[in-house]
């Protein structure tokens, strides 16, 4: 089975600045990769050449094991930009109408009332786009992404507008499509959404992949720190498994144990150490 | 192309809703009922002349002006209308936001720029013909002064707010949209003063004003096609109320030939070529 998104020596280049630097990346059917990056890593130009917006200088990269703009491709995922707006004399349900016209989606009235309640916009189906709050309509762009139920989300800081009860919706949303077997790429900036719903987490920087692997891998664990009588001991390396031991060593050597920590660095730790300047 | 319909159906719609028809509608009829009154002044005051010893048939200088005239006025509010419709329909649409959604569906970039031409032109085409045909019909009934070939004249006339809106939607890929609509309608502006400076070289037998003009009516045929929509008109006005009427407002009537309804097809499709090569190479 192709991956929902595969990308290969991807590099871009806009005049003098390289944006990519052969970059390799996949994301697998049903997947969540979270892509992280400080601001203007190449996070946004990897999504638009995933998309068929822009034109990578060299590489490639494939949506469902098409190239990347054609039109298989394109009705293979659904987008939500990080700069996007909807005509503001439209509503929403019109929106969805015409996205879904245009991604040939069948679902009629009833899919359009189901992603308006996913996404917390139900009951507002014939709002104009016009008076809803910049969070609805970053609602609306969620929903719209996911208009005809593509095998690949491309969501470009999809909670950058939201308010903690709108990104906590979202959050479930990924969840749920997860479940739903879609995979999605989301490119945030928000440490704590990629930790507590992606499967995988790959870092840009300067247009390069710095670090890539599951939440918990790339946090790790650097030692443990055992408080005694005569100051903090530090075991750089020491999993859990090995405190027992080292708590039987300290005391052996007749010293009083007053707390064991194990230091879990977070995803935020290992986030700063990879962007390093 | 059920794609390029619904972004053509997009385009309408914003343009009801944002009430641009409503406006257009009513500036027109105030058009329409400010020439109705000017051509019953104008055809009362010369339906005294009568028979001069010039041989000028005042019936037919006042009613060829005025018709002439009302072509001008309208092809600008038809180009004012196509370049509104079309002025930011690539690079302002993309600055703004609006075009990433739609493009990155199936439809493609090549369905997204048919459905915006055929969206501005099929509009700003009608609205052309509506006018026009309105004009005629006061200058005929008002003044009983009918042109020979109306059908000719208002196809000519559509033809140009079509190559418009081409051009229009040609500079959208380049330009911002308020850049790109000063560019159209200065580019507008340049071909008729052209078109005058012809006149004006006809008149003095000047061979470089003629030859720019002939130029500029090839390179912008919007020009070439108004100034021969001209010609058709009063082509059944003879004597010396033709001579005046051939020099007519705003450029004068001039042949283009018979290379120029071929000309302004390979014009169009030349220039949605262009348009298209330069949106498929552009990163948004």
């Amino acid at each position: 089975m192709d991956a929902a998104l595969a990308v290969t020596g991807l590099s871009k280049r806009y005049g003098a600045t390289d944006a990519l630097r052969g970059i390799d990346l996949e994301v697998a059917p049903g997947e969540l990769v979270g892509l992280l990056g400080p601001n203007g890593a190449g996070k946004s130009t990897l999504v638009k050449i995933a998309c068929g917006l822009v034109r990578p200088t060299s590489g490639e990269a494939r949506i469902c094991g098409a190239p990347a703009g054609s039109p298989a491709a394109r009705g293979a995922l659904g987008y939500l930009a990080e700069l996007f707006r909807f005509p503001g004399w439209a509503s929403a349900d019109e929106i969805l109408a015409l996205h879904q016209r245009l991604a040939r989606s069948g679902g009629g009235a009833a899919e359009r009332a189901e992603l308006l309640e996913l996404v917390g916009l139900g009951g507002e189906a014939a709002r104009r786009v016009e008076t809803m709050s910049k969070g609805m309509q970053q609602r609306l762009g969620i929903a719209q992404a996911l208009v005809g139920r593509p095998a690949l989300l491309l969501l470009d800081e999809p909670t950058s507008a939201l308010d903690p009860t709108g990104r906590r919706t979202v959050r479930s949303l990924l969840e749920e499509l997860r479940r739903r077997g879609q995979a999605v790429l989301l490119n945030t900036h928000l440490l704590s959404e990629v930790e507590h719903v992606c499967d995988r987490v790959a870092i840009i920087d300067r247009g390069a992949l710095v670090a890539a692997g599951r939440p918990g891998d790339l946090s790790g664990i650097s030692g443990v720190e055992i408080e005694t009588a005569s100051g903090i001991r530090r075991f750089p390396g020491a999993t859990r498994d090995d405190v027992p031991e080292l708590v039987a060593r300290l005391v052996g050597e007749g010293e009083r144990i007053y707390d064991v920590r194990v230091v879990r660095p977070t995803l935020e730790d290992a986030y700063l150490a990879a962007v390093a300047p | 192309m059920t794609d390029a319909l619904a972004v053509a159906g997009v385009a309408l719609r914003e343009s009801v809703r944002r009430r641009v028809f409503a406006v257009v509608v009513v500036l027109t009829a105030a058009f329409g009922a400010l020439y109705w009154w000017g051509a019953s002044q104008l055809f009362q005051d010369t339906s005294g002349f009568g028979a001069n010893r010039f041989g000028i048939d005042a019936t037919a200088l006042a009613g060829a002006t005025l018709l002439g005239l009302a072509m001008f006025g309208t092809l600008f509010l038809g180009v004012v209308l196509a370049v509104f419709l079309t002025l930011g329909a690539v690079r302002g649409d993309a600055e703004s936001g609006l075009l990433q959604p739609l493009i990155v569906r199936p439809l493609g970039r090549r369905q997204y720029l048919a459905g915006r031409f055929a969206g501005a032109a099929s509009v700003s085409a009608a609205y052309v013909a509506v006018v026009y045909a309105g004009a005629v019909l006061v200058t005929g009934l008002v003044g009983g002064w009918w042109p020979d070939q109306v059908l000719g004249a208002g196809v000519r006339l559509v033809a140009a707010v079509v190559v418009v809106a081409a051009l229009s939607l040609l500079g959208s890929v380049f330009l911002s949209a308020t850049a790109n609509g000063i560019a159209v309608l200065m580019v507008f502006g340049a071909g008729l003063l052209a078109g005058l400076l012809g006149s004006i070289g006809d008149a003095l037998s000047s061979h470089t004003l003629q030859r720019l003009a002939d130029t500029a009516a090839w390179v912008l045929p919007f020009e070439a096609l108004y100034r021969d929509a001209l010609r058709v008109l009063v082509a059944n006005v003879t004597g010396v109320t033709g001579a005046i009427v051939q020099l007519g407002p705003l450029g004068g009537s001039h042949d283009a030939g018979p290379l120029l309804a071929p000309w302004t097809i390979a014009y169009v499709l030349g220039v949605a070529t262009l348009t298209s090569v330069a949106f498929a190479r552009r990163d948004l």
